[in-house]
């Protein structure tokens, strides 16, 4: 059984006083009692009803209909009443603010009331000066012998300095908001300066084209373009830089403007992909090297079509799809990834474009989307049986169906770009 | 389909005696309609007690709150007509605590034939003083709360009640709070709070016809003691009843008092 506490007023507690010429403890031998054991004596003096009345906090005791029957000194000094004006006087929540007491009356009562105490619940106070006091209330039901409810103790902490950190941490908040918004604009922006602003459109065709971007704080590397030529021969390319962020940016806005070039002196895309390879493996040791796959393509205005060359280097196969509904891939296998060898293999191949057909450019983004909640990925299979469906179709619509798509896959953890151009069925020829 | 809808929309749910009158609780601004759970048990021994929750509180439909349906009390008293359609209810005993006693106001003036009875708990038809007429509020009272709710301050508080009750030891506290009593969203919080404190519904009393019964605690600091008496004056054969309770929610601060008041007036009206 355990004995009961030793009251602090209890006799002999006097006896223990401290002496006033204690010797200052840098004196006292180490052998000697320690000054927190002889200080010890000087707690047993801290009065019970001053430790009451003078705490660091305000006490508070009211009847259940909130009346005030007990406050400590503390609490009316924050508050600027006098005992009188408040015990039997006033409410507890006469001391709240508006909002406060509406607060109190419909969350903090009915709460109190379910669970017989409520912790730190942040209310105001409003002062006999009209002044306000943010603090924290926590209270307690203290039930007679017989387990009914007989008063509410409260204790309550001065919050001004809590809710003036409080308010920091808001404006950071806010101010973290506001500098996210402000970074993926930037990002944004900086991501469509890669990109043309509108895609051209041959005579006789349609392009269309559509970037998606995983992630609105990274700008991606994914970058395509479609471009006249002398002799009305158009030149077009879809490629994907490795990696994200401004080193990938920096290289992929390098690949865009190096293939425009490389074309414009040299009409033959094997020659203008070996031209980037160069460029990019020339800072092959460097830490900001970047390399990408590509599709590089020549559009020849032909009777009755077009004539289509595309070189390509490590870059998932482009689709033709014929308007009479059979897809047809045009992979550049054996090509190598552009950047990473002195001498690198460039595959190409020829085929022509009849009115109605359809050549679908797009990046691997697309075929590494999530299929829906499982781990496996979209896949070429899975996105050529959804093209074939497609047939006939334009370039338009063929995007159209593709973005769709990519809203009804689950995760994607890559850019995609898609590009693409159709012939129209009533084509000039020529 | 529509009676679907509506159970949906505002979380109805039945409890008491099935083939009791229908009594129809409508809670008030700040929690849900687990503030009736202390009388419901002693109301539904004669009764069918119909519970549920305004749009925008507890477990209703969030995304049926639309902020130009719900800018007046009209749009609340139609949902109460339309669970009451719906639901094919006859002869409903209507109790409307707080401001959702001027929704069963304005619900009852407009669709007499579908009520039996009001029941207007701790009801206030305006919370601002007027010339001759003492809501508890002044304007300054009232624009002070609206701009402690602009400023967030109440929705704040509501936002942290999982985090003030988060206690390792009695987990079921925070999850009860946060699953179901007092959730609110804020911004729905707000604007259900202008809609409660800036009505006047004074004009609307006097349009009831049908028997209706004002209950109020002796002390509540929101609804003064002048308010039910108004409210009785203004609605013809109605009575007040005062109960020796504490606060603006005599249901759970005197619930079986409450109780035991509203199931007089059921076994009457039957």
């Amino acid at each position: 059984m355990n004995e009961p506490l030793p009251r602090l007023d209890a006799p002999g507690g006097t006896e223990r006083r401290v002496p006033e010429s204690r010797v200052p403890e840098s004196r006292v031998p180490e052998s000697r009692v320690p000054e927190h054991v002889t200080a010890f004596p000087a707690m047993l003096e801290d009065n019970i009803d001053d430790l009451y009345d003078s705490a660091p906090c305000g006490n508070v005791s009211t009847l259940l209909d909130g009346t005030i029957a007990k406050i400590n000194a503390t609490l009316l000094v924050w508050l600027g009443y006098t005992r009188d004006e408040v015990v039997g006087r006033k409410r507890f929540s006469d001391l709240l603010t508006v909002g406060g007491r509406l607060y109190h009356e419909t969350h903090f009562a009915p709460l109190l009331q379910m669970h017989g105490e409520v912790n730190g619940v942040a209310l105001e106070l409003k002062r006999a000066d009209g002044g306000r006091l943010p603090v924290l209330v926590t209270s307690v039901v203290k039930t007679g012998s017989d387990g009914q409810p007989m008063l509410i103790r409260s204790t309550i902490f001065d919050a001004r300095e809590r809710r003036a950190y409080e308010q920091e941490l808001l404006h950071a908040r806010r101010a973290a908001d506001a500098e996210r918004e402000r970074l993926r604009g930037l990002i944004g922006g900086l991501q469509r300066s890669l990109l043309p602003d509108v895609v051209p459109t041959p005579p006789g065709m349609q392009s269309s084209a559509y970037y998606h971007m995983a992630s609105a704080d990274r700008i991606g590397g994914d970058f395509y373009d479609l471009f006249p030529l002398p002799s009305g021969r158009w030149g077009f390319f879809l490629g994907d830089v490795c990696g994200k962020g401004l080193a990938a940016a920096a290289t992929t806005a390098a690949a865009r403007h190096t293939l425009r070039t490389a074309l414009a002196f040299n009409p033959d895309p094997a020659a203008a992909l070996t031209y980037l390879n160069n460029v990019l493996y020339q800072d092959h040791d460097s830490p900001s090297h970047r390399h990408c796959t590509v599709i590089l393509g020549t559009l020849t205005p032909a009777p009755g079509g077009c004539s289509i060359t595309i070189a390509g280097g490590g870059h998932p196969a482009p689709m033709l799809l014929r308007t009479g509904g059979t897809l047809e891939p045009q992979p550049t296998t054996g090509g190598t990834i552009i950047g990473i060898l002195p001498a690198p293999r460039i595959a190409t191949r020829t085929f022509d474009m009849t009115p109605g057909d359809t050549l679908i450019l797009y990046s691997d983004g697309l075929l590494e989307a999530h299929a829906g909640d499982r781990d496996e990925r979209y896949g070429e299979e899975a996105l050529q049986d959804f093209l074939v469906r497609l047939a006939p179709t334009s370039a338009a619509a063929a995007v159209t169906a593709l973005t769709e798509l990519l809203a009804t896959l689950g995760r994607l953890d890559d850019d995609v770009a898609l590009l693409a151009l159709s012939l129209d069925d009533t084509a000039p020829t020529g | 389909m529509r009676g679907m809808d509506v159970r949906a929309r505002n979380h109805v749910t039945f409890t008491g005696r099935e083939h009791g009158p229908v009594v129809m609780l409508a809670h008030g601004f700040g929690c849900d309609q687990n503030m009736w759970r202390l009388v419901t048990d002693t109301l539904g021994e004669q009764s069918r007690v119909l519970l549920f929750d305004h749009v925008g509180a507890g477990r209703s439909d969030l995304s049926a709150w639309d902020p130009d349906r719900y800018a007046t009390l009209d749009g609340y008293a139609r949902d109460v007509l339309e669970i009451c359609r719906d639901l094919d209810l006859q002869d409903v005993i209507y109790v409307g605590h707080s401001v959702s006693a001027m929704m069963g106001v304005l619900a009852a003036a407009e669709a007499p034939e579908l009520f039996a009875g009001l029941v207007l708990l701790a009801p206030s038809p305006s919370f601002i003083d007027d010339d001759g007429y003492r809501g508890g509020f002044s304007r300054d009272d009232i624009d002070e709360l609206l701009e402690s709710l602009d400023s967030n301050y109440l929705g704040w508080s509501a936002a942290m009640a999982p985090v003030i009750m988060g206690n390792p030891d009695r987990p079921e506290l925070g999850e009860e709070l946060t699953t179901s009593f007092c959730r609110t969203d804020p911004s729905i919080a707000k604007a259900f709070a202008k809609v409660t404190f800036l009505s006047d519904h004074r004009a609307d009393l006097p349009k009831v016809r049908v028997p209706t019964l004002i209950i109020q605690s002796a002390v509540d600091a929101i609804a003064p003691p002048e308010v039910g008496e108004y409210v009785r004056d203004r609605i013809a054969g109605s009575r007040l009843v005062t109960l020796a309770a504490t606060g603006h929610c005599p249901q759970l601060s005197a619930p079986q008092a409450t109780a035991q008041a509203i199931a007089a007036f059921v076994a009457e009206r039957r």
